[in-house]
This record gives C-alpha cells, structure tokens and sequence, in this order.
C-alpha cells in the first residue's frame, strides 16, 4: 500500500434511522500513511459514519470501497477480518478487565480458533510479540483490570494490530487520558502512519489534532462540509466549517428584557477555570455555545442542581439558589430539559400523557390519586400548543418520531410556569421542523421567565437567542446581542480560545 | 395485514385469560366436583398466600427491581409469630405486629442495600434470604415451634397459639370463605389501587422504564424503591403470619415453595391483558391460574411430584406471550 493512496473511499453514503436522516452522502476519500482527522459537533453524524465503517450499522446507500474492492461489512468480526480497526471512545468496551493481558490480546483467536484447551506458553509468547510489535512494554500475565485506563487502551490497540489492519478507527481517543498517556498513545499513532496504516482520527482536542492531523474533514448535519489538507492546516476553518453556519430565515428581533431572574456572581465550574457572572432576565433567551469540553454541560448541571459550583453564587428572584439536586431545583422553580432524551428523559414504557405530566403529578393529582382528566386535559393543550404529531395523547412515546419524541420532552417543562428554563441540546437529533416548532415555542413563551438553551451548533443559537454566549475553558469568553451579529467573531472565540489552549500545551 | 394485526393484538391481549377459561371448562368436564363452590374456595385458599407474596414482588418488579428474600421474609414471620406466642407467651397482637414489623425492617435493610450499598438487587436479596433462613433457626436450635417444646436452655415452653391468631388462618365468613382469601383479595385491591390510580404508582412506573428520566423529572428514586422493597418485606410477613396461623405451629420445614410460586405468579401477570409489566390485577391472575390449573390436576389424580414440572412450563409460556408475542423487548430485564 502506498502512503497518499486512497485505503478506503466513500461515496454518497446515507443512513436514516426512521425520519432522521443522519448521513446525507458521505463523499470522502481515506489515504494510507496519514492521519485524518474528523471534527464534528453532537449529532453531526460521526458515530454513526463509524459504526457504518466498522460493521455495526449497514448503510442504506452510496457504496464504500477497501483498497478498491467493494467493502460492506454486515458485522464488526467482518469489519475486523477485512483489516478495518475500530478503538471505540469508551475504553473499557475493547477489553476483557478479569482477564490477564495476554488473554486480552489474543481475544480474537481465542474467539474464533479451534481446540479447547488454552496453551499457557504459547500464549504468552504470542502475547509478547504482539505486544513488542506496538512498542507495549506490559507483563502479560497481569489482569488487565490493574492496569491504568491508558494502558488499557494500549492494549485494545496492540490486539486490534494483531491483526495487520488496513484501517484503524480511533473515535475520541484521548477524551479519559492524561497529557503524559496521550502522549504515548500519540506516538504509536505516529508508529502505525510510518507504516502505511490509514487512521481516522476523530476529536475535538485541538492539542491532538495540533499534533496528529495531516488532512482535517469537517462534518456537520449528516454532509462533509470541508476538507483541509494544504500545510499549514487551517484549523479555524475547520472548526468554522463544523459549526457551520448559514444563513437562516428566521428573523429575530431582540424584545426588551424584563426584570433580572438568575444573577450568576464570580461562579466557578471546575478548579483553575476563571470565574464568570452572567444575569438571565425575564423575557430573554441567551443561547450558550461553545465545542464539546468547553464547559456546557457542567454548567446546566450546577444551574440544575446536578453538581455543586466550585465557587460563586447564584441568585434566583434575589434569593439564593444552590439546590442539593433536581427535585429542589424544580422547586424553586428552575426546570431542566435533559440533552439525550432517550437516556436522560424518555420514560419509554408510558404513553405521552404520562410523559408530559411525569414532573408534575402533584398538581394533577388530589392527595395522592391521579386526576386522568386533569393529567389528559394538560397533555392535549401541551400536543396542540407543540404541535406534536400523533394519533392522540395516549400514543406510546416511541411510536412517535425523533422530533416529535423531543417537543413531547420540551412540553413536559413547558406545561408549569418556571422562572428559569434550562434546554440543553434540544435540537439534537431532531429533524429541521421541529427544531422550528420547538424554538419558535421557547420564544413565545420566554416572557415570563429566563430562559437559556445550550446549543451544538451555532445556528440553532442564531435561530432561538436574543444573546448569545460562549464558552471555553470551562468559563464565558464572550457575550453577544443577537442583531447585526459579527458570526466571524463569535466564531474566532469559539475556536480561538480552544486553539489558543492548544498552541499553549 | 390491517386484520392480522388485530388478530396478533387480541391473542396478546385476550389470550391467556381465554387460556385460563378453557382450563376451567375442561376441568368442569372431565373432573368431577371441580365446578362446585367448596372447589373455588379451596382454590382461593391454596393461592391466597403466595398471592399476597406474588404483589409484595410485583411492587418490587415495578421499580426495576426483585425481591427474592419473600419466601425466607415469610418464613421468619412464621417462625417469630409463634416465637412470640410460644416462648414469650404474648397475645396474638403482638405476635402480628412484631413479625409485620421485621417484615418492613428486612425490606428497609434490603432497600438500603441496593440503594446505598448499590449491591445488585438480585445479590442483595439473595444474601438477605440465606441470612434469614439461618438467623430464623438459631433461637430454637433448629426445632420447629410448638407448645410445650423444650428450650435450648432446658425449661418447657409453655405458651400457647391464641385463639384469635388461629382464627387468622382458619376462621371461615359464613363457614365457607376463609379469612386469608378476604386478605388477599383486599391486598390486591390496595396494591391495584396504590400502583394505577396514585401519583407514588405512577412514579414507581416511571422508575422502573427510565430511573433517570425518574429523577430528573424531580423524582426521589431512592425513596420509592426502598418504599418498594418494604412493601415488599411487609406482604412477605403478612403471608408468613396466615401461614403460622393456618399451621398452628412454627414448623421450620413449611413454606419452602413461597418463593417460586410467588415469583411465578407475579411474572405470569406480565401476560395478562397484554400488560408486558409488573401489575397487581395480573399478578392476582397469575396466582389463580396456577392455583386452578394445580386443584385440577389434583382432582384427575395427577401425581404431586408433576406439580413444580406444570408450574415452569406455564410460567414459560407466559413468558413466551409477553416477550414474543408482543414483540416488545419487555423491560430490559425482568
């Protein structure tokens, strides 16, 4: 194989799972002896094009060629056989923790080999070989749960080595390691390159990619949306292109804000990161932006009541707010639509009705009986008003579509009053009419409370916010009034303080 | 397809309560006796037990749960009733009230562990019936209880079963319907009632499809599944006590099948009406339909040994309609 050769070459890929259409046609090309990297914010597709590659899912068009030969793997074993590699973000996924290292690295053929009794020696010796063969400099008869969680990712990629691999897949490699780990796993990376070994690469750690990346593919909404490859890597334009912004019809024209609900004082999210204040007011949406790391999630969580701020604090309606977990929070009256509503939110078993009112049975309920009428009576108003699409209110959740599912969670916190609405991700996983619907609701309703939607792509924020904040490093960088808006600025604080960090390593 | 799909839809829904129909027409037919009112109630009586065992699970099956400690949670009652009667010499009211209370106790302790401890629940409760099953032996030195027993100490027991603790397990209303069955159909309105018309059912529901989702919607999910496993431990003891009143002794022996009919009877449930969940009216079902189905085959003169053989191959079956049939993929886990 040689180096700049295409190794594997894809063609108008697409996948949908039901309505959403998750990859729209993947054109891209994967050479031998480089690294490309793939940025792409949540929902972009990523997980989904590797699953594609490494056999999990089959694609639903568009054809992927190996070294030339049409390659369709219908299961990961015949990804792996074919020589194409996957070491999946969670670490713990790629080996067996009760068994020693030996018996990790030779899994495959212990799998799939013949005979019953297992040949101690031999094994180790083969161990051994493979585990020099990626520079691991381990004792194979360890178990590998007492190793650390870098070595264990070692070991995933010396076994997955053994077998000559055409292709290596690493989806979020470094995300759990320190700076001293990654700098191992780095220069095995760069052992495999000299090789001829393809290696998709995909992160949003700009040290990593600073150090790895010989071309960069930005992905955004299912489409391949820049490829940079001319030195010196342009990686603003990357990160640029993986937000992505066009310019949208909606229209916003930013009301007068009402009175200051949640003031934030000198609030600090993790230790080292630079404290920040921030008031939310009535009648004001603020969109938080920001890559994935940069602090977004933490900060619902505190807002939330989900995990406690390191410093500062935070005032709602002048009184203080610090809620020991989400029940207190709703409480008071903060609400928090969870991002992956399958995970965080969905109560698959229950009909939509039941999903709405979960928050609230109390005021649907006389003592502790349910009132059915009040509870039907709120879930109808809540269908109308979203504009969810279903038969009626006591369709199973899951016989509703992506988008639909997601207004049903959003009216959930929308059918009580709150002082602060808390979104995070609502638009994930959503088709554009609903993201439509649903942002065109938070805005009608935003004047009696604050409202902050966090947001993956920086045209949900253009399409919803009256401002717009950034965030990095676990801290704001920046604060914007959505009209006449410099997107280039707002922009160069997203990527800017991540490459800054970067280039500061 | 329209048609084939209701047709799919009915036998789900319908089917195993048409199943249990056909049972009792054929065993009308071919068992003589079967179809008088004296056969129903003995029925009744023998499931009325493990019914009430079988809805303390349901509650815990309910959260996401199980609860395997019922059988040994019932047996100690047994074992502590007539402890307190027998050696203690005290009346039937506190022989009632301490074993419902080290019913709650045990389900508390089991909540915490699962909830707190984080031990899985299966291992959990597993421990927990091992323990029980040797800490209820140890006063007696492994003897069952009866008056006049001798002590590990060398005196004589002179304490006596009371009349009113007796009448528990035997009195009959009208000298036909027995005290326990009024129990168990009382116990099952109450859990059928707690589990489908109030909000705490609701959120136990909620719980056991997404704890998650459960406690980001304000939820205290530890509370209700320790609530769930006191439930649970406190039905066990109920069962325990109308055991030990029926016996009329604390027999260490007895109660040894408490666990798997119960835990059949509450998995059976999940077929009836099509529920493919944990409930109270299938649960009460579940117990009947092995009740009927066991008295019929008794009166054809079936041999007892075939019982346990009968028993799993219906709960398999049920199983079958829930999980198959329905084409759902359950809850995950039971």
């Amino acid at each position: 194989m040689n180096v700049g050769e295409p190794a594997i070459q894809l063609s108008d890929v697409r996948k949908a799972f039901g309505q959403n259409q998750v990859l729209r046609g993947i054109d891209l090309d994967i050479p031998a002896g480089q690294v490309t990297v793939l940025m792409g914010a949540n929902g972009a597709g990523k997980s989904t094009l590797v699953k594609v590659l490494c056999g999990v899912h089959s694609a639903d068009g568009g054809e992927v060629r190996l070294d030339g030969a049409p390659f369709a793997p219908a299961t990961p074993s015949e990804a792996l056989r074919a020589g194409v590699v996957t070491v999946h973000q969670n670490i713990n996924d790629g080996v067996v923790p009760d068994l020693d290292v030996a018996s990790n690295l030779l899994l495959d053929t212990l799998a799939s080999g013949s005979g019953t009794f297992l040949k101690r020696r031999e094994m180790r010796a083969r161990a051994r070989e493979i585990a020099a063969a990626v520079g691991l400099e381990i004792d194979v008869t360890r178990p590998v749960a007492d190793l650390t969680l870098a070595d264990r990712q070692l070991v995933s990629i010396a076994r997955a080595m053994a077998h000559a691999p055409k292709m290596l897949i690493l989806d979020e490699p470094t995300s759990s390691l320190s700076a001293v780990e990654a700098d191992r796993l780095f220069d095995l990376i760069e052992m495999l390159r000299e090789r001829g070994v393809a290696i998709l690469y995909i992160s949003h750690r700009m040290s990593d990619i600073r150090r790895l990346a010989d071309r960069i593919l930005s992905m955004r909404d299912g489409r391949i949306v820049g490829a940079f490859d001319e030195k010196p890597l342009d990686y603003s334009g990357a990160v640029r292109a993986m937000l992505g912004h066009e310019m949208t019809e909606v229209d916003i024209r930013v009301p007068e804000r009402g009175r200051p609900v949640m003031e934030i004082k000198d609030l600090v999210l993790r230790e080292g990161a630079a404290p920040f204040s921030i008031t939310a007011h009535e009648n004001e949406v603020i969109a938080v932006a920001g890559l994935v790391g940069s602090g977004k999630s933490t900060f619902a969580s505190v807002l939330f009541g989900l995990q406690p701020p390191v410093a500062g604090t935070m005032r709602l309606d002048g009184g203080p707010h610090l809620p020991a977990n989400a029940r207190e929070a709703i409480r008071a009256g903060v609400f928090m639509c969870p991002r992956d509503r399958l995970v965080n939110a969905v109560v698959t078993d229950f009909d939509i009705t039941e999903n709405i009112t979960l928050p609230f049975t109390r005021r649907h309920s006389r003592g502790s009986f349910l009132s059915f009428r009040s509870e039907r009576a709120t879930a109808r108003k809540m269908i109308a008003d979203m504009g969810v699409i279903c038969q009626g209110a006591d369709d199973g959740i899951l016989t509703l579509s992506g988008g639909n599912q997601q207004k049903v969670m959003v009216a959930r916190w929308m059918a009580e009053a709150s002082r602060l609405l808390i979104l995070d991700e609502p638009f994930q996983g959503v088709d554009i009419q609903a993201r439509r619907d649903i942002g065109r609701k938070i805005r009608e309703t935003a004047p009696s409370r604050g409202t902050i939607v966090f947001v993956a792509e920086l045209d949900e924020a253009l399409e919803v916010a009256d401002r717009i904040l950034v965030m990095s490093e676990h801290s704001v960088v920046g604060d914007h009034r959505n009209e006449n808006i410099d997107v280039s600025a707002i922009m160069a604080e997203v990527v800017d303080a991540a490459t800054a960090r970067a280039a500061g390593q | 397809m329209k048609q084939a799909n209701t047709a799919i839809d009915l036998a789900i829904k319908f089917g195993f309560l048409a199943l249990m129909a056909g049972l009792i027409v054929f065993f009308s037919i071919t068992a003589e006796g079967f179809l008088t009112p004296f056969s129903a109630v003995f029925i009744l009586q023998s499931v009325a037990i493990t019914g009430i065992l079988a809805l303390g699970v349901t509650s815990t099956l309910v959260v996401g749960g199980f609860d395997l400690s019922i059988g040994a949670v019932a047996t100690s009652a047994l074992m502590l009733s007539s402890y307190v009667m027998v050696v203690w010499e005290m009346n039937a009211f506190w022989a009632v009230t301490f074993s419902l209370m080290m019913g709650a106790f045990v389900g508390f302790l089991n909540g915490v562990l699962i909830v707190k401890m984080r031990v899985p629940d299966l291992l959990a409760t597993l421990g927990m019936m091992f323990l029980l099953i040797g800490a209820q032996r140890i006063p007696t030195e492994g003897r069952s209880i009866s008056t006049g027993m001798a002590l590990p100490d060398g005196t004589i027991a002179d304490g006596t079963f009371s009349q009113a603790f007796l009448m528990l397990g035997r009195h009959r209303i009208g000298d036909l319907v027995p005290l326990s069955v009024v129990f168990l159909i009382v116990i099952a309105i109450l859990v059928w009632v707690f589990l489908e018309l109030t909000r705490h059912g609701r959120l136990m529901y909620a719980i056991g499809s997404n704890a998650q989702a459960a406690s980001l919607a304000g939820t205290n999910v530890n509370r209700y599944k320790i609530i769930a496993y006191m439930i649970s431990g406190t039905l066990a003891s109920v069962g325990g006590v109308l055991l030990a009143a029926r016996l009329g002794r604390g027999d260490v022996a007895s109660g040894n099948n408490l666990l798997l009919d119960s835990v059949a009877a509450a998995l059976i449930g999940f077929a009836v009406l099509g529920a493919s969940k944990p409930n109270a009216f299938g649960t009460a079902i579940g117990a009947l339909f092995v009740g009927i189905l066991l008295q019929g085959l008794t009166m054809l003169n079936a041999p007892y040994y075939t019982q346990d053989f009968i028993k799993g191959a219906v709960l398999v079956v049920a199983l079958m309609f829930t999980f198959a049939l329905s084409g759902r993929s359950g809850r995950g886990r039971i």
